[in-house]
């Protein structure tokens, strides 16, 4: 994999909910420290964009899938067990 | 979220199910705007309960439906479906019913706490955009298993239940579970939040599978609490209820439908009412099929669509038995008013069975209808519902207005004293006609009598029933000294009586003749015996005057001749 590949995820939320509000801030404090300035967050509410929700066929909430780099990968939950998602999104942790 | 609106209004409003008997049972329906739990273990019919409640709200009640599929793929169920009458693939293609699939990928990967909001926003969305009023959560449990534990369990049926009363859709929510799961932690969530819960049972009695159904509660409405029985049959689920509430109304016919024999008739005052229920009882052998074929080929005559159904042999067997003793029952198959069912070859509960013979009569629009035997239903493992299964059968024909005709086994060795017929029927039959061998001077006979027949004035007498192959009649026994006689004896006894009949007329009439000899000859005596009196009469009066003349003649002569002597004329004349 290539190092200086730049990430891109895709984050559904339900607003209002903990949950979402938690995995948005895991998520975002897990690209700032393994991946400083090669990550890009869409934040979709799955209220205000029901369709496309349902063409990502989301059926929970919060849903984090990685668009890219391959292969794509979709991870359900507040995201707060960072180190089985960094695993999953297949980020290598930078030693520190 | 919206807030909860209240229901006020439509607190008892309630949405029909589409299940045959279900709404009987509730009367009505489901809660409508309100969730149902529908619970029972695997393979107890509870996907099938709950899209038949959406087919049925898509189909007839303009109310299209979702169906949200935890446990099996859309695709899956809607194949499985194809052996129903739904046409399910057309009304997802109108939009009048939307499947969901919703079961968790099998390479999910969960990290940390979730909830179902996002499935919410697109089923609200999917709501919105075809005026959904049903839906139906299949399998939850399977959904609630992913969670971590029982507090966030609690959160989301508290959430889809907030979320279900906002959208104002009736909600059907399955979960597999027995009666004593439902008290546990997770399900005492989902029964609270939920205003009716049913249980399906699937239960195997002795080899027989039998399936009931049972209404747990039901908020601000009253509900038969007892277990339902239930089939699932081709158009779905069909709930036993234990009475039609059309019965009540059912109207009351005073026509009389023929037994197929005229002294049988004679003796019912004129035949069965139309509508009525009779049974024939009777040990085997006793000519019971005979009698009911006997009905079925009169019913066909008058052009009476019926149907003849047999447990005992197959249906071209009967007609070749039948025909043996004078009852054609094959033209009536032919021209169709006579459907044949073999009944062996239907497998399963009393319940099933009903249903089957449901269906199958009124698919062939029957009048008459005839079960031989009826205690066939009541086989090993179905002893407990067929009491309910007959007793329904025959509710269900006087509704409809079917004349229905059962023959029922008499076990051999019960006492033929006491006459029980098995499941209770005989009181709950208008007419009941026994038929029973009477075995006496090494012969087995046939008697028929009736034991009941309501409403109508009917013989008291026990006739002999006589089956040859010009066909089956009724004759009149012989009690000779207190013993009945039947067969060879009456046979013998009517001889005898025509020998001793032949012999007195014979008696009579040379007694007659003698009489009339005797008559004869005292006539010819009277009438010679008269002429000799009418020539006695002549002689008399001959005499008389003779007599005269010849005393004129003397006083003439006499004084005469004094003249002729001179004489004194008055002198006496000499005595």
């Amino acid at each position: 994999m290539n190092r200086r590949s730049v990430f891109k995820f895709r984050l559904y939320t339900a607003d209002g909910t903990q949950n979402s509000a938690q995995a948005l801030a895991n998520l975002t404090a897990l690209c700032r420290s393994h991946l400083p300035d090669r990550y890009e967050i869409e934040v979709v509410d799955v209220f205000r964009e029901p369709e496309r929700a349902r063409a990502d066929g989301i059926r929970m909430t919060p849903t984090l899938i990685k668009l890219s780099p391959a292969p794509p990968c979709r991870i359900v939950g507040a995201l707060n067990q960072s180190q089985s998602v960094l695993l999953a999104l297949g980020i290598e942790v930078i030693a520190a | 979220m919206k807030t909860t609106p209240l229901f006020a209004a439509s607190a008892l409003k309630k949405t029909p199910s589409g299940i045959v008997g279900f709404d009987e049972l509730t009367g009505g329906g489901l809660p409508q705007g309100r969730s149902t739990l529908l619970a029972g273990g695997a393979g107890s019919g509870k996907t099938i309960f709950a899209l038949q409640f959406l087919v049925h709200g898509a189909r007839d009640f303009k109310e299209p439906g979702m169906f949200v599929a935890f446990e099996e793929s859309p695709k899956r169920i809607v194949a499985n479906l194809e052996g129903f009458s739904w046409n399910v693939a057309d009304l997802q293609t109108k939009n009048r019913l939307f499947f969901l699939d919703a079961q968790p990928a099998p390479d999910l990967i969960q990290a940390g706490d979730f909830d179902l909001s996002g499935m919410l926003a697109v089923l609200g969305a999917q709501a919105k955009a075809m005026a959904a009023r049903r839906i139906v959560f299949d399998a939850l449990d399977i959904l609630l298993a992913l969670l971590p534990d029982a507090a966030a369990r609690r959160r989301e049926v508290h959430r889809l239940h907030e979320w279900l009363l906002s959208s104002g859709l009736t909600a059907i929510i399955t979960a597999k579970a027995g009666v004593e799961d439902i008290g546990s932690q997770s399900f005492g969530v989902l029964q609270f939040m939920v205003d009716c819960a049913v249980v399906l049972n699937h239960r195997v009695v002795l080899g027989v599978s039998q399936r009931n159904l049972r209404v747990l509660k039901y908020r601000g409405s009253g509900f038969d609490e007892n277990e339902s029985p239930f089939v699932i049959g081709r158009t779905g689920f069909d709930v036993a209820i234990a009475h039609a509430s059309k019965r009540t109304n059912g109207k009351v016919s005073h026509e009389r439908v023929t037994s197929g024999i005229t002294r049988l008739d004679t003796m019912l005052g004129g035949g069965y009412y139309r509508a009525a229920s009779v049974l024939i009882t009777g040990f085997p052998g006793t000519a019971k099929t005979t009698l009911s074929g006997a009905f079925a080929e009169a019913a066909c005559r008058r052009g009476e669509r019926t149907m003849f159904v047999s447990f005992d042999s197959d249906g071209a067997e009967v007609i070749r038995n039948l025909t043996s003793v004078g009852i054609r029952l094959e033209r009536c198959v032919k021209n169709g008013r006579l459907k044949m069912i073999s009944a062996r070859t239907i497998t399963g509960s009393a319940e099933t069975l009903l249903v089957r013979i449901k269906s199958l009569a009124i698919e062939h629009g029957t009048r008459c209808l005839v079960i031989d035997p009826i205690s066939a239903l009541s086989t090993a493992g179905n002893e407990l519902t067929a009491h309910g299964v007959v007793d329904r059968l025959i509710d269900w024909a006087k509704a409809d207005g079917i004349t229905l005709v059962c023959t029922s086994l008499i076990d051999e060795t019960s006492n033929g004293k006491t006459i029980n017929a098995p499941l209770q029927i005989s009181s709950l039959a208008d007419t009941w006609i026994h038929l029973n061998y009477l075995v006496q001077a090494g012969e087995r006979n046939r008697g028929l009598s009736i034991i009941k027949s309501r409403g109508t004035s009917h013989s008291n007498q026990v006739r002999e029933l006589i089956l040859s192959d010009s066909g089956v009649t009724l004759a009149d026994i012989y009690t000779a000294g207190g013993d009945v006689l039947m067969g060879t004896l009456r046979w013998e006894k009517e001889g005898a009586e025509r020998l001793a009949n032949d012999v007195a007329e014979v008696e009579g009439k040379l007694r007659r003749v003698t009489l009339d000899a005797e008559e004869g000859e005292l006539q010819v005596r009277l009438k010679s015996l008269q002429t000799e009196l009418v020539a006695k009469q002549v002689e008399k009066t001959l005499l008389a005057r003779t007599t005269a003349s010849h005393k004129g003649q003397i006083t003439k002569g006499r004084r005469r001749l004094r003249q002729l002597r001179g004489g004194d004329l008055n002198t006496p004349e000499p005595r």
